[in-house]
């Protein structure tokens, strides 16, 4: 740990004064050259467009950063030695928790499965909840690529959009419903996940995700230029909304044609559409973590972590690479493919700038920060990526700023995610007490 | 099998490398080098540093298309020519299984998964694509039962059943080292390939590794390729050794025709000296080698 060698550099037998001293100087140094022309010198407003000069400014900055450089120095030098293990209160604190990890897991299921209906649920808060519920399960798809195969895939949106868009045209060219299409648009992307899995079959790490990167914005432009079968970036509109066993959710049906709200003999009320919408993100969702779950203790499955682990020992085991990885690329596309689905039906319209690189930067920071591989750890990385955002509108400037505090206050106290916890697929002895598993969520 | 080793008529070969060479950018690591294997003997290859052994290993294991030669491999599933073919083909369909000299078990996966991803073959095969598996079909169920306990079967011979749940990359080198070997027998190889086993281990683990090889030898009469420094283990158990130095084949036989072959000596020890030869000090294991 970088901190435990400070605290011997710092302190170790008393305060290294000089130490200290050496250390705040070299970064009122590092300030001093920052500052001295970005705070030092100001264009002035006057008509000459003279220089003005503001030593000042430097001078307190450089020296704010000298004592607060020291201030720190000082404090890791006189604490105690921390502990090797990263928060260790945080992993006593999981293992006490998965002691009764079934009914935790009954109990937050229950609460997610009824929480739409609660007095408290309001439109804005399952909206919230499915927009949450979305980003879960892309977490999930991805995890399949990048936490189980060990593929860096920072296009992963591309597919996203794929489903999105195959969505969209086929209902609106081929006047298909929701469920007749959710399967093609899931087939569609798998089918562009494989293609994008050929050309980068030999490239691993560094070089796979900037290949990814790159298919992900060639995705999105294709998208804004196409105009004809797409929309352009105006994008397309009148999405439909999925049919409740082919009754719809609106306020006036066609004649001869019953509503929802009066098939069932109650008020109509725009919220139903909406708990509607995420009860059905939430089988998705559902779907995605099971079929994943499940296939870890699969063949195909556990050769997708020995992939990851090792490609070459995989080899001399047999295990066909092409096979793997493509099917690892498809099958996570597969599930972008349907979450894309959801999210054209539930916007009701779509158009590329849904789909930039952020995106997909967000879900893989979801899959990265939750632990890769990590099940549980999806969910609660996504609440925080995306509830806190949301929560926090007022400070929406300072978004990324969040962003970027929580991923370093991540990597430097749990560097292997919140939950990094790996679960056997298989056991051959009990299965030790209070060891944690990915459960429902 | 042929008593000590001697090379018997009756018993076809059943691997045939023939004038095999590898060029890398005109350093030529292996220069016509032609030798064979059979099955149910312990074949050992030595050599100094950088006398082609590991490289000869890549070859037949298809990690190296080799630039001229042949190498055919025969059993009851048929004649293949293991140049021409992908590597994983080769673990796959011809029964070639290895080890590595540096260990390359899947570190963060249990040992017991690690020995159940060498059944890969047959138990995809069992879950039809996955689609049985994830049915959870019964005809998949007994197949993965039937895996699981080849594992177990395994892990008990090893003594290392205890350590079947836990993660490979936590356990001590020597089991890394069994666990290796257990893993590549899973696969059901036809002919067997260990990179320096013995590399990185005590006396004791030594022997151990000794007595498994020779059950191995004899429950699942498969032949074994056997790269070696250690020359406690290699002329203890070979029934045959081939010395390479330079890439090119310097000496073939039993070890006692090796031991005494004034090449050899010439190879380990240089022109000038006269020692006895048992005692050719390996250079240490590990080497700098990929």
């Amino acid at each position: 740990m970088t901190t435990v060698d400070l605290g011997d550099r710092f302190g170790g037998d008393g305060v290294q004064w000089g130490a200290i001293l050496k250390d705040a100087g070299m970064a009122a140094l590092v300030a001093l050259v920052l500052t001295l022309l970005l705070f030092g010198v100001r264009l002035s407003d006057g008509g000459g467009g003279g220089l003005q000069f503001r030593p000042w400014w430097v001078v307190i900055a450089v020296a704010s950063v000298f004592a607060g450089r020291g201030a720190v120095a000082l404090w890791i030098g006189t604490r105690k030695p921390a502990s090797a293990a990263a928060l260790p209160w945080f992993d006593r604190a999981l293992a006490r928790l998965s002691q009764h990890k079934r009914l935790l897991f009954a109990g937050f299921f229950l609460a997610v499965a009824i929480l739409p209906l609660l007095p408290v649920a309001d439109r804005r808060m399952v909206d919230l909840a499915t927009l949450v519920m979305i980003y879960v399960m892309l977490g999930w798809g991805l995890n399949i690529v990048v936490g189980l195969a060990g593929l860096l895939d920072l296009g992963y949106v591309a597919f996203y959009a794929v489903g999105a868009y195959s969505y969209t045209l086929l209902a609106i060219h081929f006047d298909l419903s929701f469920w007749a299409c959710l399967p093609l648009a899931g087939a569609i992307a798998a089918l562009f996940g494989v293609l994008l899995g050929f050309p980068v079959l030999r490239l691993r790490g560094d070089y796979l995700a900037i290949v990814t990167l790159g298919f992900g914005e060639m995705v999105r432009i294709i998208l804004i230029n196409w105009s004809d079968l797409t929309g352009g970036s105006e994008g397309i509109t009148g999405i439909a909304v999925p049919t409740f066993f082919g009754l719809r959710f609106t306020p006036t049906p066609a004649a001869g044609e019953t509503a929802f709200h009066q098939f069932f003999a109650i008020p109509f009320a725009g919220i139903h559409k909406l708990i509607f919408l995420y009860y059905i993100i939430l089988v998705l969702a559902l779907l995605t973590h099971l079929f994943s779950e499940r296939m870890r203790g699969l063949p195909l499955g556990r050769a997708w972590e020995a992939l990851r682990e090792d490609e070459i020992a995989s080899r001399s085991l047999g295990l066909n690479p092409v096979l793997v990885k493509l099917s690892a690329f498809g099958i996570g596309a597969m599930f972008a493919g349907f979450a894309g689905s959801f999210f054209a039906t539930r916007q009701g319209f779509i158009n590329p700038s849904s789909f930039t690189f952020i995106e997909s930067a967000i879900i893989l920071a979801i899959v990265v920060l939750g632990g890769m591989g990590s099940q549980v750890g999806v969910i609660c990385a996504a609440m925080v990526l995306i509830l806190l955002p949301e929560l926090a509108r007022d400070f929406a400037e300072f978004r990324m700023l969040l962003f970027g505090g929580a991923m370093v206050a991540i990597m430097v106290w749990r560097p292997r995610g919140l939950l990094a916890h790996r679960v056997p697929s298989v056991r051959l002895g009990p299965e030790p007490p209070g060891a944690r598993r990915g459960g429902p969520p | 099998m042929s008593a000590l080793g001697q090379p018997d008529a009756m018993v076809p070969a059943m691997l045939e490398v023939a004038h095999l060479s590898m060029h890398f950018e005109g350093i030529t690591a292996i220069d016509d080098v032609s030798f064979s294997a059979r099955r149910g003997e312990i074949t050992g290859i030595i050599g100094p540093n950088g006398a082609g052994k590991t490289t000869v290993f890549n070859c037949i294991t298809g990690f190296y298309r080799p630039s001229v030669g042949r190498i055919a491999l025969d059993h009851e599933g048929g004649r293949f020519l293991l140049e021409r073919m992908e590597g994983f083909r080769i673990a796959r369909d011809a029964g070639v299984a290895r080890t590595f000299q540096n260990i390359r078990l899947f570190p963060r996966m249990t040992v017991l998964e690690n020995l159940l991803v060498a059944q890969h073959v047959k138990l995809m095969r069992a879950s039809v694509f996955s689609i049985a598996g994830l049915l959870g079909l019964r005809r998949f169920r007994e197949a993965e039962a039937a895996a699981i306990e080849v594992a177990r079967g395994w892990l008990d011979r090893l003594g290392l059943l205890m350590a079947a749940d836990r993660e490979a990359g936590t356990l001590p080198h020597g089991q890394q080292r069994k666990i290796e070997i257990a893993r590549a027998m899973c696969s059901e190889p036809k002919l067997l390939c260990l990179d320096e086993p013995a590399a990185g281990l005590n006396p004791r683990e030594t022997a151990e590794l000794n007595k498994l090889l020779l059950d191995i030898r004899e429950d699942y009469g498969v032949g074994i390729l056997l790269i070696e420094h250690d020359m406690a283990v290699v002329m203890g158990i070979s029934d045959r050794i081939i010395v390479l130095d330079h890439g090119a084949k310097i000496s073939d036989g039993t070890p006692g025709e090796v031991r005494n072959d004034p090449a050899v000596i010439r190879a380990y020890l240089g022109e000038e000296d006269d020692p006895p030869a048992p005692s050719v000090p390996g250079p240490p294991p590990g080497g700098g080698r990929p």
